[in-house]
């Protein structure tokens, strides 16, 4: 018997779930509003789901109401990932250890 | 055009340069490369999935501009944000994942050919119901996020709205989602799908306004959590493993967030969730409110307190953002490491807004990592300090927390401020924090209360020195 192909999913979701809570615990407290918005950029994933919804419409008319809800889910998702990264980055940058020079 | 398999494996790439990703944040030193990594992983699952579809005909440039129109959105917002907003952009932020969620599912269910899951009206079951989590679940997000969003911008009171009968509805709302759904995979109509979208939405926004401002900390982990559920369903719909690693990393991750703040509050999660924390307590405070006398001071005797010196502990909290004092306290912190006086940051883990808020605070005000500590970190070194600075902070420092059982804060961990030899309170005035309950420490005989803006008074204390 040929096990479902859903199986398979469920499994890299749950292992996911357990390497998802060990690699958290092992954040650093003060690094945690970086991880939210780390977090968030990286959910914006969604977006190679917007992508295909977006280039679903047939090539005459590609603006059809499934397709524009994938462009905007695009949109919305770009805003995310963009924003979500570049924040991170302008936090994380200003996290400095002390000069030892003093 | 890539194969199918090939594109999974890089979908499967992709995944595991998102668990580096946040596996960077575990110490600050790695934390620029995770992030580099989690870019990197975007990247190429967008990559992928281009190439995987092979289409590059009009869609493709339209794809592009409205990525260009997000991305550019995107960059404006994160370079324009005061770090102390923080709070509000990351909630709004989560709204947006959950409302491409939803968008992603309306798609997929209008044109369920075009990810190979049927036809319209006969869509697999399977997919319908993850189609259905993903969809519910991101429409909650988005509306839950909207209402943290307003109330942490202000726009909308902080404080709890509570009504009658609120759980029972609420409680009545999310039997109805299941039935909905259940009528939604047997019917396959999509009115059902509009109606169970529209009832997420408006739970979304019922669960969260009757959560109080200060709670916010716990809200918006619990919303990164959904927002990350959403996702890991719209990834099981799509059958695409980059995005079931992600969403069940990001769900994990919001709901340890939510954990330890709760933990931080020694509340229970649905505590939090059933709201209405600062309305009720409010009331129980005013009945015996004495007069008691307080010790108040000015910028003069806080400057001659810290100069005579030789460890200072500062406490920053909420009201530190609000005040924008993060810089002038940095200045004032140099002033007195000039004068060889030992200087340690204490955070409580519910300070601010979000997790991890002052954090990034006082990184933005150039104040190096490793002299801030947490509160496991620091507890025992007041007794050995000299001087307390607290700043914005209130019930995080309350004694009442480990002396008084009938409190409503009783249990929560609390920063030992009151042990070291005298404490500045800097505060605008006597009224309670938002638990609505007194802070004993402003009426101890080591306490000196300094009745000012936060900002004003450290810049003050600062010219004194």
């Amino acid at each position: 018997m040929e096990i479902d192909p859903f199986i398979f999913r469920l499994s890299i979701f749950i292992l996911s779930i357990f390497i998802g809570y060990y690699v958290v615990w092992s954040v650093t407290p003060s690094l945690h509003t970086p991880l939210m918005s780390v977090t968030n950029a990286i959910s914006s994933v969604i977006i190679v789901g917007a992508i295909i919804a977006g280039l679903a419409g047939n090539p005459n008319n590609i603006f059809n109401t499934s397709s524009i809800f994938g462009f905007l889910a695009i949109s919305l998702a770009a805003i995310n990932i963009f924003g979500g990264f570049l924040v991170t980055q302008r936090m994380l940058a200003m996290y400095k250890k002390k000069k030892k020079s003093k | 055009m890539l194969s199918a398999n090939l594109s999974a494996i890089f979908y499967l790439i992709s995944g595991v340069l998102f668990i580096l990703a946040l596996r960077g944040l575990s110490s600050p030193e790695t934390s620029r490369q995770g992030n580099f990594f989690g870019i990197l992983g975007m990247a190429i699952a967008i990559t992928v999935t281009f190439l995987s579809i092979g289409n590059f005909s009009t869609g493709f440039v339209v794809v592009l501009i409205f990525i260009l129109i997000g991305g550019l959105i995107g960059a404006f917002i994160a370079y324009k944000i005061p770090m102390t907003a923080m709070p509000e952009l990351v909630a709004g932020f989560h709204s947006l994942v959950g409302l491409a969620a939803v968008f992603v599912a309306i798609a997929a269910f209008l044109n369920p050919e075009a990810f190979n899951l049927g036809s319209p009206g006969n869509i697999k079951l399977g997919s319908l119901i993850e189609m259905s989590i993903g969809a519910a679940v991101g429409a909650i997000t988005f509306s839950g996020s909207i209402i943290a969003f307003l109330k942490l911008q202000g726009i909308m009171s902080g404080s709890p709205i509570t009504f009658k009968g609120q759980h029972p509805l609420n409680a009545l709302i999310l039997i109805s989602i299941i039935i909905i759904t259940y009528l939604l995979c047997s019917t396959q109509s999509s009115n059902l799908f509009w109606i169970l979208l529209a009832v997420s939405f408006l739970i979304g926004f019922l669960l969260i306004i009757p959560i109080g401002g200060a709670d916010m900390p716990v809200v918006i982990s619990m919303l990164n959590s959904y927002s990350g559920w959403a996702a890991a369903g719209i990834g099981f719909t799509l059958e695409n493993t980059a995005l079931i690693i992600t969403g069940a990393l990001v769900g994990s991750s919001g709901a340890i967030l939510s954990y330890i703040m709760c933990k931080g509050m020694n509340r229970s999660f649905f505590n939090v969730i059933l709201g209405g924390f600062g309305a009720t307590e409010q009331s129980a405070s005013s009945q015996n409110k004495e007069q008691r006398p307080v010790k108040s001071g000015n910028a003069d005797d806080a400057a001659f307190l810290m100069k005579n010196a030789s460890s200072v502990i500062i406490v920053p909290g909420y009201g530190m953002a609000v005040a924008q004092a993060q810089h002038a306290l940095r200045e004032m912190v140099d002033t007195l490491k000039k004068n060889d006086i030992k200087v340690s940051y204490a955070i409580h883990p519910v300070a601010g807004r979000m997790p991890g808020h002052m954090n990034v605070l006082l990184a933005e005000a150039n104040v190096p990592y490793d002299e801030v500590f947490e509160l496991e970190e620091i507890n025992n070194d007041f007794a050995n300090a000299d001087v307390a600075f607290v700043i914005g902070a209130n019930d995080v420092t309350n004694p009442v927390a480990k002396t008084d059982p009938q409190s409503p804060i009783y249990g929560m961990p609390v920063l030992d401020v009151e042990k070291c030899k005298s404490v500045l309170f800097v505060k605008r005035s006597l009224s309670p924090g938002y638990a609505g309950i007194d802070n004993d420490l402003f009426y101890k005989e080591n306490t000196l209360m300094l009745f000012a803006d936060a900002k004003k008074m450290t810049e003050d204390i600062t010219k004194n020195l």
